[in-house]
């Protein structure tokens, strides 16, 4: 019943860095029963992340863990998955790391298909640097750079993803805990880029600014505002007005894997 | 035997220098005058089973090299001047979480967008302290086609031993002539590879400094799982922002390329053993200096050539020498005054130091650095 | 009777109550800043305080 987690987690690690209320353990959770159900063998595993609070997920997993710099997760996941295609590889991190400076980053990887699970904890803001907007933050919102509302419109990150080519994307959220690991675990065995964008909260720089008097009010609106994609089919454009998708929005089996293509250049350079 | 021989492009020679030294991995982006690496590479790496791959920018490329490294392949990528800037983050990522892996920048007229198609040799300065925060670096600078590959095996050695990022830096005049190389036999030149660890997976520390200054590297997907990170870190490789630990890191980290100084300096003097006035000169300016000084000699001033071939770190002790013994060194450079900075602060005033330099896209002739050595004697 | 026992690593919690507020038998309580368990017998086993602890403090056990 009680799940073992420390046998994931390297000792002496915990309690984690993140806030009271963070939804990044609840994510961290998810993963490692993830890992778990997909038998993952940990010295194969690389868990790679940029800079930012969901960023600092691998340091507390034992398996070969690998923080970058700024949004470059993407990158130097593609680096080890293309020099070791076998190893299993996943991404982790934010929001401002994913969309904002990693953005050519996501985009590619997503557009190469190249075989990776890239978990983006979407917070909807900057928190690590204490709580300025990102390319996330809903128009009107208050952030530290933001101090008369957020001018800027916002990326749906799993349109962009699909839109640039990833074939597995699904969302949830942190107040859906049981489907955050079934759908890494689909992205997991899903042969090609697998998007989980996990829509979690920040109560300290964003929940405060915007008025949410606990983390407990933005769980609650992330459980109103869910709807799942196969119930969505059926409601109207005014029962979904102010909504967002969940579960697996998008899967492609058949767009090419990226170290499959390259595996067959190598064949073509030995003249095989 | 006969040797193999070939009239090779220097982006050519630096490309076979890799797969010789057991390159298996490059990730870059195009940028003028060094695609021809790139374009090599994609073709005779997947001969060797090796992976090639075109990021999406500069960044990408650096950061696929990091990565592909940490499996344990040898990792490469090439550029130029606008490229090394937009990799300095990652070149600081590398130097701190230390990685090796060879950076080749083919240098063209800068800043910005320059000159991409003609030489220059205004990255110097940048190879030492383009990233920012304080760090150790290895530059070496080749001047013939046969000199590339046997730089770029070097630096792969280096790389591997010094656990680092090291640069190569040649300017588009030597990247885009074509000599004739000898093809070194299997095993004829030494090839290094990182020292793996002895230690259990249990007891494995990726930053040990117990037992020495580099500590081994283990490969991702081996029997070993530890952190990485570009944070300040502890022995462990999890960060720590306590001061001892975070300046014994820093400390260590330069120290174990200054204390080895004399494994990694590299240098070739031309008729300085009487040399009154010396020319500093590295790259495709040093063959200019070479024919100037044969031109002097015959007009009978005693000039000589000193040509750095490691340029960081910075052959101070044979250049604070040359200034006890000579009247003056003019370090004639594609810039407008880096390496002379160098050279001024080692000469501490034992002799005059001069520049001579162009940025116009032409080489420096031996006739400009002849008329400054008349000049300054 | 339930046949749970709650477990608190008290050293984890870091009283953010969302097990308290998700818990739908009103077993768990907040002592300030740190969860305790006085109704362990209402437990149903559900798992959402576990699954949705983000500090890894609360356990729900067979018993």
């Amino acid at each position: 019943m009680a799940y073992d987690y420390e046998k994931s987690i390297r000792p002496g690690k915990l309690p984690h860095i993140w806030c009271p209320g963070c939804g990044h353990g609840i994510v961290m959770k998810g993963l490692i029963r993830a890992m778990d159900t997909c038998e993952l063998d940990r010295k194969n595993t690389a868990i790679v992340s940029g800079i930012g609070c969901a960023s600092r997920l691998p340091g507390y997993l034992d398996a070969c863990t690998l923080h970058t710099a700024h949004g470059r997760a993407a990158a130097f996941a593609t680096g080890v998955k293309m020099a070791k295609p076998e190893m299993n590889v996943i991404c982790c991190g934010g929001d401002g790391d994913g969309t904002a400076i990693g953005g050519n980053h996501f985009i590619h990887a997503c557009r190469r298909n190249i075989d990776m699970t890239y978990v983006l904890m979407n917070n909807y803001i900057y928190g690590m640097t204490g709580g300025q907007f990102s390319p996330c933050t809903p128009t009107g919102d208050l952030a530290s750079t933001t101090p008369y509302g957020n001018p800027d419109p916002i990326f749906d990150i799993s349109k962009l993803a699909i839109g640039a080519g990833a074939t597995f994307v699904a969302r949830t959220t942190a107040a859906h805990p049981r489907e955050i690991d079934k759908l890494i675990v689909k992205g997991i065995q899903h042969k090609g880029m697998a998007i989980i964008e996990v829509i979690d909260d920040c109560p300290t720089t964003y929940g405060r600014r915007n008025k949410f008097r606990s983390v407990i009010d933005m769980m609650k609106r992330l459980k109103a505002e869910a709807v799942p994609v196969k119930a969505a089919a059926k409601m109207t454009a005014e029962q979904l007005e102010g909504k967002f998708l969940t579960g697996v929005l998008f899967e492609d089996t058949e767009k090419p894997e990226y170290t499959a293509q390259y595996a067959d250049v190598i064949k073509k350079a030995q003249g095989a | 035997m006969a040797k193999k021989v070939a009239l090779l492009q220097g982006n050519e020679a630096c490309a076979q220098g890799a797969v010789y030294a057991g390159a298996k991995f490059f990730g870059g982006y195009p940028i003028t005058p060094s695609t021809e690496v790139a374009e090599v590479l994609s073709i005779e790496l997947p001969k060797v089973g090796g992976k090639f791959i075109q990021m999406e920018d500069e960044i990408a490329a650096m950061a696929s090299v990091i990565g592909a490294s940490l499996t344990g392949s040898k990792s490469i990528t090439a550029t130029s001047g606008p490229g090394v800037s937009l990799k300095q983050e990652l070149i600081g990522y590398a130097c701190i979480a230390e990685v090796p892996c060879v950076i080749i920048n083919v240098m063209r007229g800068g800043p910005s967008t320059g000159m991409p198609t003609g030489p220059g040799q205004s990255d110097v300065m940048q190879a030492m302290w383009g990233t920012h925060g304080d760090h150790a670096a290895i530059a070496l600078v080749p001047d013939s086609c046969q000199e590339i590959f046997t730089e770029t095996v070097r630096a792969f050695n280096l790389a591997e031993k010094y656990r680092m990022p090291v640069q190569v830096l040649f300017d588009e005049i030597v990247g885009h002539m074509r000599e004739r190389i000898e093809f070194p036999e299997p095993g004829e030149l030494e090839v290094i590879d990182r020292e793996a660890p002895s230690v259990s997976p249990a007891d494995y520390k990726p930053y040990d400094s117990t037992k020495g200054q580099i500590p081994p590297l283990a490969d991702f997907g081996s029997e070993y799982k530890y952190h990485v990170t570009g944070l300040n870190k502890a022995d462990d490789g999890f960060p720590t922002t306590k001061a001892s630990l975070v300046d014994a890191e820093e400390r260590r980290q330069i120290d174990k390329v200054m204390d080895n100084i004399a494994d990694i300096e590299s240098s070739e003097e031309y008729l300085t053993e009487d040399a009154e006035v010396v020319i500093w000169a590295y790259g495709s300016t040093s063959r200019s200096a070479r024919y100037a000084v044969n031109e002097l000699r015959k007009e009978g001033v005693k000039a000589g050539m000193f040509r750095p071939i490691t340029l960081w770190p910075f052959p101070a002790k044979r250049t604070a020498e040359l200034a006890e013994q000579a009247k003056a060194i003019v370090v004639a450079e594609m810039n407008l005054g880096q390496m002379v900075l160098e050279v001024e602060r080692v000469a501490k005033g034992n002799c005059v130091v001069v520049h001579e330099g162009r940025v116009d896209g032409d080489p420096i002739n031996p006739g400009q650095i002849m008329d400054k050595v008349k000049e300054v004697l | 009777m339930s046949g749970a026992r709650l477990e608190i690593i008290e050293r984890n919690c870091k009283g953010c109550s969302i097990c308290v507020e998700f818990c739908p038998k009103n077993v768990l309580e907040m002592d300030v800043f740190l969860v305790t368990a006085p109704r362990p017998e209402d437990c149903i086993k559900c798992m959402q305080c576990e699954l949705l602890c983000p500090d890894f403090a609360i356990k729900v056990h067979d018993e």
